[in-house]
């Protein structure tokens, strides 16, 4: 479950200023600033490329390039769900179009509610136990209906 | 003497409630008052049977799996503290034909220690092959990783030992050592596994190649997908600095060597060397032009190794025993022993060390059992989503990096994903299309268009559009794929879908479906749905 903070643009230049001696620090910064607020805000753009000594494109054009990088909040919960051969060869676009319907959204999407974000993702290895998903950084095996299901409903009681 | 009970924490273990488990089995050890003590080892790697728990008995260890959190009070009441009998027992781990029949070099150590236990490592014979290169000149450090005949086991091949005395001779103040733990292909977990179960061997392994090319500084650059195994490396890195394994003076030599792990973030095309290098570097992760070679200019534009984690990994073993004796596995060009990945629709899932040159087909039903569903086995895909689909009639074939060339087949990584009978191979081919089009980088116009285009080629050879001429279409864009792209995503993506055509072509001339393909959505599938002609 995502315990993220409001964008604040103090805490994002700390956070940068932390790390800006590290070698090839942009991708480490990138992931303290989604750590912290779930996204990577429009406004640490600016901040990060002048800190860095990189142009505003430089900034967008890598964190445009990364999947992971999120322009804006996901939902309270993110699950991502393996779409790769060897979770098909266990029939896990079942699961996904199960999902799907379940909570209403397509692979990308987030609930109206902002409760679950559904990604899709490609390979989590976890080949020998598929279908695989992970819930809130966390992996499971043998993703069947029934397993998403309890996993979807577990989240939702415990939000 | 406390008894020890084993539960792993392997990422997958945790899967199907490996935690809950080893909690369930703490809380039963307080409860009856007893003397035994809970370990965390890394995964075995026989999946089926996970979680998969251990007991020490004066007989060796004893299995019990697959446990669940229901099974556990029962395993006490048995007497399992004393190995003794239960439905869930599997006799002595060692004894299980899965893992008697392997032979475990690489992952010789993975699932009997605690992974973070640098005791464990030690008495295990971890640091021997350190111990061994300090004594050495690093030329001949070099030599004996040439003549191990180790090839790099990312899924390319190259000889490990060739891309070492390239640094070596380069002169430069600063050479690094970058491990590539993007382990993006469907079907692999080896690296996952090694890095979660054993860490120490594969952080010895850079320390290793760094004292024979004289690199002071190494990088493993770990996928975002793989948080577990980051946060393992993160806490074995800083183990090895506490006890002076890394840092400035590497086990008392007055050699230095510092390491750090890094989080990619997504995106598959970063396991491709030149794209991982910019990622490192903090910017897109475009794949760079060749030449020059990583190893003249790497990293920060200096001379860098770059290798696989089952490589490095492999290091160790190589500098203990000797380039001789690992040479003695295997057949033919391919030395040593390939950590097969067994995955997909099979019933008894799980990693297999074993000398190359075992083959397809004994890998899949003597290893692994057959198909998962039990319907009959119809395709396997054997080294990642840019290697061939073979049929049933090419299971002959060894585990051996030229057999497979041969057959218009990648032995890559070893991983084998297996499909049952209800697979359709023109989905697949369309699969491959479609995943070549999310995760180029878009750096050659053949993959970055090319791969839209022949998921709309595909679509319509699907719906009966034009048939042949579009399969004429679409062995014309592979060819351009082939020839017009720089690494190997764009290259080898025509490996799937040709080897779909050619081995499996009733696929291709079904009747056309009623309502559309059945694709699941995705950013991808809603791009490439507004169909334009393609000219």
């Amino acid at each position: 479950m995502s315990k993220s903070r409001a964008w604040d643009a103090d805490r994002a230049l700390t956070l940068i200023k932390e790390r800006e001696s590290l070698p090839g620090a942009l991708l480490p910064i990138l992931h303290a600033l989604q750590d912290e607020f779930g996204y990577i805000d429009k406004a640490a753009v600016p901040l990060i490329a002048g800190v860095l000594n990189l142009s505003h494109a430089e900034v967008h054009g890598t964190i445009s390039f990364y999947h992971d990088f999120r322009h804006s909040p996901a939902g309270k919960h993110v699950l991502k769900m393996c779409r790769a051969e060897a979770c098909q060869s266990m029939g896990c676009e079942n699961t996904i179009r199960h999902v799907e319907n379940k909570l209403g959204v397509r692979l990308g999407q987030t609930t109206d509610d902002r409760s679950f974000t559904v990604d899709a993702v490609y390979c989590l290895g976890n080949c020998a136990l598929s279908p695989a998903v992970m819930l809130d950084g966390k992996l499971y095996g043998r993703v069947s209906r029934e397993v998403a299901d309890f996993l979807i409903d577990s989240a939702q009681r415990h939000a | 003497m406390s008894v020890k009970i084993y539960v792993p924490c392997d990422a997958a273990a945790v899967s199907v409630g490996a935690d809950a488990v080893a909690r369930s089995i703490a809380e039963e050890i307080a409860a009856r008052r007893l003397n035994a003590t809970l370990v965390r080892n890394g995964s075995r790697g026989m999946f089926w049977l996970e979680p998969l728990v251990e007991v020490e008995t004066p007989q060796g260890r004893i299995a019990y799996g697959p446990v669940s959190v229901d099974s556990v009070a029962g395993l006490f009441d048995a007497g399992f503290l004393e190995g003794k009998a239960h439905a869930l027992q599997l006799g002595p781990t060692e004894e299980i034909p899965f893992l008697k029949r392997q032979e475990r070099l690489t992952f010789a150590r993975c699932g009997i220690t605690d992974p973070l236990s640098l005791s464990d490592y030690v008495s295990h014979g971890g640091y021997r092959g350190l111990e061994r290169a300090l004594k050495l000149m690093p030329e001949t450090i070099v030599e004996e990783v040439t003549n191990s005949g180790l090839r790099g086991r990312g899924g390319a091949g190259f000889p490990t030992g060739i891309k070492w005395r390239t640094v070596l001779n380069t002169p430069a103040d600063q050479k690094y050592i970058v491990c590539n733990a993007d382990e993006g292909d469907s079907g692999t977990y080896a690296d996952r596994m090694i890095m979660e179960g054993d860490p120490f061997v594969l952080i010895e392994g850079m320390t290793i190649a760094g004292i024979a090319v004289d690199a002071t500084s190494g990088y493993i650059y770990v996928r975002s997908e793989y948080p577990h195994a980051f946060r393992t490396l993160r806490h074995a890195i800083a183990i090895a600095y506490e006890k002076g394994y890394l840092g400035e003076s590497v086990a008392g030599s007055g050699k230095r060597f510092d390491l750090d792990v890094r989080m990619g973030a997504g995106a598959y095309i970063c396991g491709e060397e030149t794209s991982l290098l910019e990622s490192l570097e903090g910017k897109r992760g475009q794949i760079r032009f060749k030449p020059p070679l990583p190893a003249i200019s790497g990293l920060f534009g200096k001379p860098t190794v770059i290798n696989n984690v089952i490589s490095l990994a492999t290091v160790p073993i190589i500098l203990d025993k000797g380039g001789e004796y690992y040479k003695n596995f295997g057949m033919g060009r391919s030395r040593g022993t390939l950590t097969i990945q067994l995955a997909g629709n099979i019933k008894h899932g799980g990693l297999v060390e074993k000398a190359f040159g075992l083959s397809l087909r004994d890998a899949i039903y003597d290893f692994g059992g057959g198909t998962a569903s039990g319907r009959p086995l119809r395709a396997v895909q054997v080294g990642g989503p840019l290697g061939a689909y073979f049929p049933e009639s090419l299971l002959d074939t060894p585990l051996d990096y030229e057999a497979f060339a041969e057959r218009k087949g990648m032995l890559g990584h070893g991983g084998i994903v297996v499909f049952d009978d209800t697979v359709d191979l023109a989905h697949q081919a369309r699969f491959a299309m479609e995943f070549c089009a999310v995760e180029s980088c878009g750096k050659c116009t053949p993959c970055r268009v090319g791969s839209t285009r022949g998921v709309e080629v595909i679509d319509k050879i699907i719906a009966d559009q034009e048939r042949s001429r579009n399969l004429e279409l679409l062995d014309d864009l592979c060819e351009v794929l082939t020839d017009g792209s720089l690494c190997a995503l764009g290259g080898l993506i025509p490996f799937p879908v040709q080897s779909a055509i050619r081995h499996f072509p009733e696929d291709f001339h079904k009747p056309a479906p009623a309502n559309g393909s059945g694709q699941v959505s995705g950013k991808v599938s809603n791009k490439v749905e507004e169909t334009r002609p393609w000219h």
